[in-house]
């Protein structure tokens, strides 16, 4: 019987298939949709060349909106995100590289696919589409000037180019490890749960850690902080020895549980602003741990000593990290109709 | 259950005083058919309305009550063609809303029950609004969006609950909505709400307002300022639209309040449907039956393959069947409330419910 709601519902199939900006809209191979997310549709597709592979977030505009106010909100967000990110990419890691922001970083980007470029109207275009890709255009059956006029009418939104982030959500990940937990069922040693146990914690603990760090060195609020928008992204060799990745090999192939080593991605900053006020970082967090609690119903307990105030974690992560919590207690308290035991 | 229920309902934890009687056919809990649709005998509705610029207190609601409720229930039996002796169980509003509303209708509630010597439910008014929403529209297992006088959430269930996603940081977008009409001086029957739906409808200049979304929570006190400010300066004539110069009237304030706020609740509403994985949206509550939202969320929804279901002013707005609904679920699970805790609260979260009817 399913007991989720994520379970019981598969991720719905996007109906409207959309017709991509230039340059993507005739890319070789074609992009790949991942997600649509709740602003952007996010596709995988490459950079420059086909071996390199990039995320395009691809936000159309919203037929529900006034186009005032959508115009408005597209062109501040795919702004905002791409300062963020250029942002958090240049502060790197730390001295002993405990406390660091990785973030995707940014290729290119386009707030109003539908603007007139200066100089770069009607012939120029056509010239431009026609020297990317050849082929296309013969297939389709299409004249260049059709292909443009399509490409220019009615064609709205914004679009940004990042690096592809290797690895998965934190989501899946802990989805993977109840799942895993499910259905081994009582086999499960008590040793194993253990373990399992304390890989999440350790997990969690770097998530904190993670936060932490892009709200102080960063001076960067994610704004819309959930499982799914931080990644485990697998450390290609980078910094551990040949014998821990052995180790690390052997185990992900013993058992089929989640591998939740790797080191922690921060992705989809659509809604981050930069601030260092202590309300808006206490707000990040407010909105991560109810996030959590909603979506990981299983680890919510842990969410508060391992994420928030182990020393590995939150807390632990730069020296205004208690002033930050102690204001998270007021923000948790201004929640509409808590209710109100003592 | 072998046998029909019958509960009847009470509500008036804001300004409206409903009351409502349902029944559900037999079902036995063995069967794994669903539910056969429940049948409403009665749902009546009596409203207190403040004069134009001013709120309801909750002294006068309270009072309003009182004076109706006995009426109300009498009216709503004659309806139903009923006698007391046909009902099972009474049903009330525990919570969340105004207290002395709440007390009142508790106490007519209490009084029925030893009167007639029947059990109580007390009934979350969030869970009254969903399930009765799930059940006039058939949505299955909907993302949730409960808008009215008093809240905002967006909710989705999970594990046994109704978990809240995002929410209202202030004040929710139908006090935003009603205050912002009481500073235009708009009448407040039979809605302010209602009354600022048909100004925007003739309005059309959006001008620019804060846009308060943080994550799947918004924020609405900013925004009632900035219109405030806006209608201050159109009372003085000096309000203007930056593009054309055109003067600004009450309609097109009405317009891009509308315009903003919306936009912001079917986005806070995305967001959810896209982090939990659902293609289906419910709107409960007041603000609910306002078309331009419906028409909004229909929009979004369609875009992401999904479908909207919304009810119309008998099921939105306030009202007794929704309790009666939501408190014959609870009683056909086992679930009653004793007298002595047949009390009332204002803060009374919609995640605190342990929901045992859904076996899903």
């Amino acid at each position: 019987m399913p007991t989720d709601l994520t379970t019981t519902i598969p991720a719905p199939s996007p109906t409207t298939t959309h017709v991509l900006p230039s340059p993507f809209t005739y890319s070789q191979p074609a992009p790949v949709l991942l997600t649509q997310g709740a602003e952007a549709l996010v596709y995988k597709t490459h950079f420059l060349d086909p071996s390199t592979p990039a995320i395009l977030k691809f936000r159309p505009s919203k037929a529900y909106r006034h186009p005032t106010l959508d115009a408005r909100l597209t062109k501040q967000r795919v702004l905002a995100e791409a300062r963020v990110l250029v942002k958090l990419g240049g502060v790197g890691a730390e001295g002993d590289g405990l406390c660091e922001v990785n973030v995707p970083g940014v290729l290119g980007l386009e707030w109003d696919v539908g603007r007139k470029v200066k100089g770069a109207e009607g012939a120029v275009r056509v010239r431009r589409t026609q020297g990317q890709e050849q082929g296309p255009s013969q297939r389709r059956g299409q004249s260049v000037e059709e292909r443009v006029k399509e490409e220019e009418g009615g064609q709205k939104g914004a679009w940004i180019l990042m690096e592809f982030v290797e690895g998965r959500s934190v989501k899946e990940s802990l989805r993977g490890v109840d799942a895993y937990v499910k259905r081994r069922g009582e086999a499960t040693s008590q040793e194993e749960t253990a373990r399992m146990n304390e890989e999440v914690k350790s997990l969690m603990r770097r998530i904190g850690r993670a936060v932490g760090a892009m709200h102080s060195r960063g001076g960067v609020v994610h704004g819309d902080l959930t499982s799914s928008n931080v990644m485990v992204r697998p450390r290609a060799g980078k910094g551990l020895n040949g014998h821990a990745e052995q180790r690390h090999e052997e185990e992900s192939s013993s058992i089929s549980c989640p591998d939740l080593k790797g080191e922690i991605v921060l992705i989809d900053f659509g809604l981050a602003t930069q601030s260092i006020q202590d309300e808006d970082r206490a707000v990040d967090l407010y909105v991560l741990e109810r996030a959590f609690g909603s979506t990981h119903p299983r680890q919510e307990d842990w969410f508060d000593a391992e994420v928030l105030q182990h020393q590995d974690g939150y807390r632990g992560s730069f020296k205004g990290a208690n002033v930050v919590l102690k204001r998270l207690e007021e923000v948790r308290m201004r929640g509409r109709k808590r209710s109100m035991i003592g | 259950m072998t046998k029909p229920l019958i509960a009847l309902g009470l509500e008036g934890s804001a300004n409206k005083l409903g009351v409502g009687i349902i029944r559900h056919p037999p079902h036995p809990i063995s069967s794994f058919k669903p539910r056969p649709p429940a049948e409403i005998l009665s749902n009546i509705r009596h409203t207190y309305n403040a004069p134009p610029g001013e709120g309801f207190l909750p002294k006068d609601t309270a009072q309003h009550h009182r004076q109706h409720v006995a009426s109300l229930v009498q009216q709503s039996l004659a309806e139903a063609n009923l006698t007391s002796s046909d009902i099972d169980v009474i049903c009330y509003t525990k919570g969340p809303g105004m207290g002395a509303p709440l007390q009142s209708v508790a106490i007519a509630a209490r009084t029925l029950s030893l009167m007639w010597n029947k059990p109580m439910v007390g009934v979350n008014h969030c869970i009254g609004h969903i399930e009765m929403g799930r059940e006039i529209t058939g949505a299955t297992n909907p993302v949730v969006l409960y808008v009215s006088g008093g809240n905002t959430q967006v909710i989705a269930y999970s594990n046994q609950r109704y978990r809240i996603f995002g929410e209202t940081l202030d004040i929710a977008v139908g006090n935003c909505l009603d205050r912002f009409a009481r500073t235009l001086c708009i009448p407040n029957d039979p809605a302010p709400g209602y009354n600022i739906e048909q100004l925007a409808k003739k309005g059309n200049i959006l001008l620019d307002l804060p846009y308060a979304v943080k994550g799947m929570d918004c924020s609405f006190s900013g925004i009632l300022a900035k219109c405030d400010e806006y209608a201050a300066q159109m009372a003085k004539g000096t309000l203007t639209d930056p593009n054309t110069g055109e003067k600004i009237t009450p309609e097109d304030l009405c317009f891009t309040l509308q315009e903003t706020v919306f936009s912001m609740l079917v986005e806070i509403t995305e967001r959810a449907m896209a982090h939990v994985g659902s293609n289906q949206v419910l709107i409960v509550g007041g603000v609910g039956c306002n078309e331009r939202v419906q028409e909004m969320m229909g929009s979004m929804a369609g875009e992401r393959g999904g479908s909207v279901y919304a009810t119309d002013e008998r099921f939105c707005i306030d009202n007794g069947i929704m309790i009666a609904h939501a408190g014959l679920l609870a009683y056909s699970i086992g679930q009653t409330t004793d007298l002595v805790d047949c009390t009332c609260t204002q803060r009374f979260r919609t995640d605190d419910v342990w929901i045992g009817w859904r076996n899903d």
